[in-house]
């Protein structure tokens, strides 16, 4: 080809805003974590607000934004209703968006009792007695999975965007990509309490491959059978002791791991109590 | 076993236990890239090898539904374990492939198919249920109008060191499949191991023609019969059934059973039977794009029925609950199977119920259905459709 091709303009510049609500920031990083495809994206789409990447904040409305972390106060409340009204694709990322995070562990306790352990001051602090997800507030168009997210993910959702296409994030099983990469089975091989058999794919099955169970930082795949899995591991020497904070994790209020860890939780308490 | 494959039994000869690494070196000096099992992960699973030393000697596999570990042997054999994670599947139908490329340029789209060297893969240590398994995906691949040019390529320069089970794993069943222990064709050459080392069984001119470069002697009748005894160690062992009887009617007129739906309480649907299958084939095709959607590659991966999306049509999803997914797999598997590529899709390696996190066995569950066929009339096989779309 003798003359160089012109970059082809996409053929729409999405305007994207980047919104951070109870989080650690690590799944927005994600973003600014995309290396080889840091400049492709920057190309890609318009970022109008993005406060961990530039001081320059551009007013809305906005094509896209991306929310990271869950509601736990009043205010916040609020103010996803006005990220809500200002975008036209509420895309939530990660787990505490998607499922309330590591923080909804206090959805089991007594949040006052929590505020007067730790703060000196607690009447200056205005808090919900829940962390939950993003969708129990405003509607949301698409999730991405993850503790943190998968930046070949996020990737994907934007191309997916720009291009006006459906992104491509299956929803199956870990265990899939275990077997795809040649990773052998730690449950079965090892008899370590794996979550991978009703976690989300995403990751790209990493734990597995450092001999460690899955802890299911993806949240619960389609139609996990997990009380299957944790009568299974009951059975072969698991205890619920062990069970309940596996379930009870970073997606501790993904219905279908709040309703298995609460089973369980409550079989413990029952036998106790015989 | 054919008449060809019985002739070649009189001339079965003898190669020392140090023989073994002049074996490899001499596949490795014709440009074959050598897989064999090694110890990794727990498990023997199945790796590129350069060293005889690699193999996992004096390594066995004890093996029951939904358990699988490694434990010492008392002597120092090379092949004394049975089948683990990994099948021959994952070289010849790789787990990943790219089967097409299109660039965006001035001149509009061009597309291209890739075109690399297969790899020239020597297998050592392939058993007779995994023979099976590649003679069936021959079928699939290669036997009907459409060639899949990825495993062709392969297979045809596959170069197979098949090994005679000695022993067996309370998961065997390939006596109930007819496809083993005893490798009897479909291999260059077939190992027997024995304390002094191992009686070779020759496959193809490609075998004869290795073969008269190792130091091997003709195999006297004490080795021979050592070899012998080792063989029906294995076939000793093999405690586990699979009454195929009628199997293909027996499953397709019980559709409804209620086993489908207690199974369906215990099993996953995470796919892992599936992926250890070594006849499973199931894949999904997709087109995925760069950020500026000027380079698109079509990608294929391995993909299974356990998978909701893996059935959906257009207008939705077909087999939307676990009771289903379970049911199309061991339909197929068992049953129209024959009537696609007229055989069992199962070779009775016993992987997929090592392999299942809660130990599911397909051969409990048809057993099952089996001792309680439903009572009411059965429906007639010619109303049901067998479910071979899953290809």
């Amino acid at each position: 080809m003798s003359t160089p091709r012109q970059p082809r303009s996409p053929s729409v510049r999405p305007r994207l805003a980047v919104f951070k609500f109870a989080s650690c920031d690590g799944c927005q990083l994600s973003l600014l974590d995309c290396e080889d495809e840091l400049l492709a994206v920057a190309g890609a789409v318009d970022i109008a607000y993005f406060l961990e990447a530039t001081s320059r904040i551009e007013p809305g409305p906005y094509d896209v934004a991306l929310v990271e972390g869950s509601i736990t106060t009043p205010h916040d409340a609020d103010r996803i209703q006005e990220v809500r009204r200002q975008s036209k694709y509420l895309i939530t990322i990660g787990a505490c968006a998607t499922a309330g995070g590591i923080q909804s562990l206090k959805n089991w306790a007594d949040h006052e009792e929590f505020l007067q352990c730790v703060y000196a001051r607690p009447e200056f602090i205005s808090t919900l007695a829940t962390s939950t997800a993003i969708a129990d507030y405003v509607p949301v168009d698409f999730e991405l999975r993850g503790c943190p997210i998968n930046r070949h993910q996020l990737v994907e959702t934007i191309g997916a965007l720009v291009h006006r296409r459906r992104p491509r994030t299956p929803r199956h099983s870990v265990c899939l990509d275990c077997k795809r990469r040649g990773t052998v089975c730690v449950e079965v091989a090892q008899g370590i309490p794996c979550l991978g058999p009703i976690t989300h794919t995403g990751c790209g099955a990493i734990c597995p491959s450092y001999d460690r169970g899955c802890y299911g930082c993806f949240g619960p795949a389609a139609q996990p059978n997990c009380n299957a899995l944790t009568d299974h591991y009951a059975v072969t020497g698991s205890s619920h002791e062990q069970l309940v904070p596996l379930l009870r994790n970073f997606n501790a209020a993904a219905p279908e791991f709040q309703a298995a860890g609460d089973r369980l939780a409550s079989a413990s308490s029952t036998e106790g109590q015989t | 076993m054919t008449a060809a494959a019985e002739s070649t039994l009189n001339s079965e000869t003898f190669l020392p236990r140090d023989g073994l690494q002049k074996l490899i070196s001499h596949l490795s000096g014709d440009g074959f890239t050598v897989i064999g099992p090694k110890v990794d992960q727990g498990a023997i699973v199945y790796d590129e090898i350069e060293n005889a030393d690699e193999l996992p000697r004096g390594w066995t596999d004890r093996q029951e539904p939904g358990r699988y570990r490694l434990e010492r042997r008392e002597d120092d054999a090379y092949f004394g374990f049975v089948v683990g994670p990994h099948s021959w599947k994952r070289f010849l139908f790789p787990p990943r492939a790219t089967v097409a490329t299109a660039d965006r340029t001035e001149n509009g789209w061009e597309m291209a198919t890739p075109d690399e060297p297969a790899p020239r893969y020597a297998f050592l240590g392939v058993r007779a249920c995994e023979i099976a398994a590649m003679k069936i995906q021959d079928r699939i691949f290669t036997g009907g109008s459409y060639v899949d040019p990825v495993y062709q390529r392969r297979r045809e320069s596959a170069f197979i060191i098949a090994v005679n089970c000695t022993t067996a794993a309370a998961t065997c069943f390939c006596v109930s499949m007819n496809t083993g222990p005893r490798c009897g064709s479909g291999f260059d050459l077939a190992l027997t191991e024995i304390a002094e080392g191992f009686v070779i069984e020759v496959g193809s001119d490609a075998g004869s023609e290795l073969l008269a470069r190792l130091p091997v002697t003709p195999a006297t009748d004490e080795q021979l019969s050592h070899a012998d005894d080792e063989r029906q160690q294995a076939v000793n062992q093999i405690q586990r059934t699979l009454n195929t009887d009628g199997i293909r009617d027996l499953l397709l007129n019980n559709l409804e059973h209620p086993q489908w739906s207690d199974v369906a309480k215990r099993c996953l649907s995470c796919t892992n039977c599936t992926m250890v299958c070594p006849t499973c084939f199931c894949s999904t095709v997709t087109e995925v794009s760069d950020l500026t959607g000027d380079h698109v590659e079509r990608q294929r991966q391995w993909d299974s029925c356990f998978n909701i999306d893996f059935s959906y049509m257009n207008g939705g999803i077909v087999r939307d609950d676990v009771r289903s997914r379970y049911r199309q797999w061991l339909t197929h598997k068992l049953a129209s199977w024959h009537d696609q590529f007229d055989s069992s899709g199962c070779v009775g390696c016993g992987r997929c119920i090592t392999w299942c996190p809660t130990g599911i066995d397909l051969t409990a569950e048809v057993a099952a259905i089996r001792n309680a066929p439903r009572a009411k009339a059965s429906v007639a096989t010619e109303t049901v459709t067998p479910q071979e779309g899953s290809a």
